[in-house]
């Protein structure tokens, strides 16, 4: 284990350093006094794991390409914006557009996160990214989702409407949104639908959040006895006839 | 590396910190909280509004003007004597900063308005009108603040490099804001930065204004004029209609500049709430803004944090006791506040209000 602060580091600085110490095989790092330090940990290979104290800034693990990067309080905007593989881990909240474009790895939040969380997230052949938040999200969750799995618990959000916003999964073509508890009709968004959790949707809640609920100490099969819904894309090609189509077909 | 220096990271950021018991706050602290957020910046802009830093002459309104033409300080000053009591007059002290350019000569008059002159305006109009004169008639002269017990420092630069320029860790106040500039669509100058004031009311912003030629030309019609440039200016005035000459609640201003989608407003179940939102859309679309925006809005007496109805900007909230924060981002605000007992991000189109308890010695 390698200790060291970024206090008085610039986030150029930071991230050099953590480079250095990646490459060169250090497998364990700890950083404490993180404040606003900017795209920590970006494009970082595995398996090193890196613990941040502090809050850390924008786009925190950003293109991240195998590293492990656990924060211990409450990130901001854009966590693992585009992160190809590997695991970000939030004990706290997010800010907004967690998750974006996001095409491999996971993504664990204990807390809330803000507006359009996972957007644009997307699967290959050989890859799912995963984000799963344990609080709420506001609006436009995993908007223009092409990909990958989204699981919001809404722990706190008991007996609300509001695990998620407005606008849930608009414009979503592929992936699946898995939302513990109620989500009412009028806050789908245009091109998701709601379709009801089936015994193999269980099986892979159980799987993915088995390693979450180790992770943050929380009781998996009282979270698995609680009713999900599930939402989908309404259609999988919603634009394939947008530039085709004659007058008054579309 | 090396060769990627100058890449800028984006943004904007804001910041504001309030003393709700009004204990007066140094500079150096919204300095610090500005300069947390360096990054945000690109040095084409900082500012700063500090409330209840004029308290032996709370009862002028102190004009903060920035001349670029010494003869346009002789006309304003002739102007001044003519239609004001001019109560005192001096240069607002700057100090050498390396980073800042220096601006424009800055100077600061505080005024009383002689009650004969009024004839049927209230005292605000009076100021209101003397000030849209100046920026309108005399170019080279621009009033960049005008309240009671407050004033707007602002120039081109960093925003911790302009605290400096302006001295402003020698001045104390129980409210201050603060911008730090990365200008996307209108020329970076000296008046161009913000945050834009009049009377009471300042306003910081991250964003941009889409709906600005209609506010605009809204706000022109009830006798505003928008010479700055940039088009955070137009915010500060339909505050000062919708407010103070309209008489709107802040509950009624979040509708009008923020509001609610029409499918929202449909399904809202108090049919008198539908109604509300529904009149103030119809009479105040004009007044509607559009766009990506975060802002802070300081008044007299106390400040709020609002975003865009869809939260395409950031915005967080915290609180320490009698202190109370808004920054674009949760890592400033450890540079103010050493353990916050509540911090968090504002719903979209929903305010985050700081208000101050004391009724004494006030900025207005």
């Amino acid at each position: 284990m390698l200790e060291f602060s970024a206090k008085n580091m610039s986030h150029r600085e930071l991230n050099f350093a953590l480079r250095q110490l990646v490459l060169s095989g250090e497998r364990e790092i700890r950083v404490c006094g993180v404040c606003g330090h900017r795209y920590l940990g970006t494009g970082l290979p595995g398996p090193a794991s890196i613990t941040v104290e502090g809050v850390p800034g924008e786009d925190l693990g950003a293109f991240l390409d195998g590293c492990l990067i656990r924060v211990l309080g409450n990130a901001q905007n854009f966590v693992g914006n585009t992160m190809n593989s590997g695991q970000l881990i939030v004990h706290g909240n997010a800010g907004d557009i967690v998750g974006y474009g996001m095409r491999g790895g996971s993504l664990w939040i204990l807390g809330n996160v803000g507006y359009r969380a996972g957007i644009h997230m997307k699967a290959s052949h050989s890859q799912t990214p995963v984000l799963i938040v344990g609080g709420r999200s506001e609006d436009f969750l995993g908007e223009y989702m092409a990909g990958g799995v989204i699981v919001v618990l809404g722990i706190g959000c008991e007996g609300s409407t509001r695990p998620v916003g407005n606008w849930v999964g608009a414009g979503m073509h592929g992936g699946t949104i898995y939302v513990r508890g109620n989500v009412p009709g009028h806050r789908v968004g245009k091109g998701a639908k709601l379709a009801p959790c089936q015994e193999e949707d269980l099986t892979q809640l159980e799987v993915l959040l088995a390693p979450y609920c180790r992770e943050f100490g929380l009781n998996l099969a009282a979270l698995l006895g609680d009713p999900f819904v599930k939402l989908v894309p309404a259609s999988p090609r919603p634009y394939g006839r947008l530039y085709v189509s004659s007058v008054g077909e579309c | 590396m090396e060769s990627r220096q100058y890449y800028v990271p984006s943004g904007c950021a804001t910041g504001g910190i309030l003393h709700e018991a009004g204990e007066p706050i140094s500079g150096c602290e919204i300095a610090a909280l500005m300069g947390a957020m360096h990054e945000r910046s690109n040095g084409l802009g900082g500012g700063f509004a500090g409330y209840g830093i004029y308290p032996e002459m709370a009862d002028c309104y102190a004009l903060h003007v920035m001349y670029d033409r010494e003869d346009k300080r002789r006309a304003v000053e002739e102007l001044l004597s003519g239609s004001t009591f001019l109560v005192r007059s001096e240069r607002i002290p700057t100090r050498s900063t390396a980073g800042v350019v220096p601006g424009p000569d800055v100077w600061r008059y505080f005024v009383q308005v002689p009650p004969r002159n009024l004839e049927s305006l209230t005292e605000e109009d009076y100021v209101v009108r003397l000030v849209m004169r100046i920026n309108l008639e005399l170019p080279g002269a621009w009033v960049i603040s005008s309240g009671r017990n407050l004033g707007v420092f602002k120039g081109v630069g960093y925003p911790e490099d302009i605290a400096n320029y302006y001295r402003l860790d020698e001045y104390k106040g129980y409210m201050w804001i603060g911008h730090g500039r990365f200008p996307t669509n209108t020329v970076a100058w000296w008046g161009g930065a913000h945050p834009f004031s009049l009377l009471e009311w300042s306003v910081v912003h991250n964003g941009e204004i889409s709906s600005y030629g209609i506010n605009r030309r809204y706000v022109e019609m009830f006798g505003y004029r928008c010479t700055l440039r940039t088009d955070t200016e137009v915010l500060v005035y339909l505050i000062d209609l919708l407010r103070r000459r309209h008489g709107l609640p802040w509950t009624a201003l979040w509708a009008i500049l923020a509001p609610p989608f029409w499918e929202q407003i449909e399904r809202m179940r108090d049919q008198h709430k539908r109604a509300a939102y529904t009149a103030l859309r119809q009479v105040y679309g004009s007044a509607m803004v559009n766009g990506p925006f975060s802002i802070i809005i300081a008044h007299s007496r106390g400040m709020i944090g609002l975003t865009d109805r869809v939260k395409l900007r950031p915005l967080v909230a915290a609180r320490a006791g009698a202190l109370f924060v808004l920054a674009s981002e949760e890592s400033a605000v450890s540079a103010v506040l050493r353990s916050p007992e509540a911090i968090w991000a504002p719903r979209a189109g929903f305010p985050a209000e700081g208000v101050l308890q004391r009724s004494e010695a006030v900025a207005g």
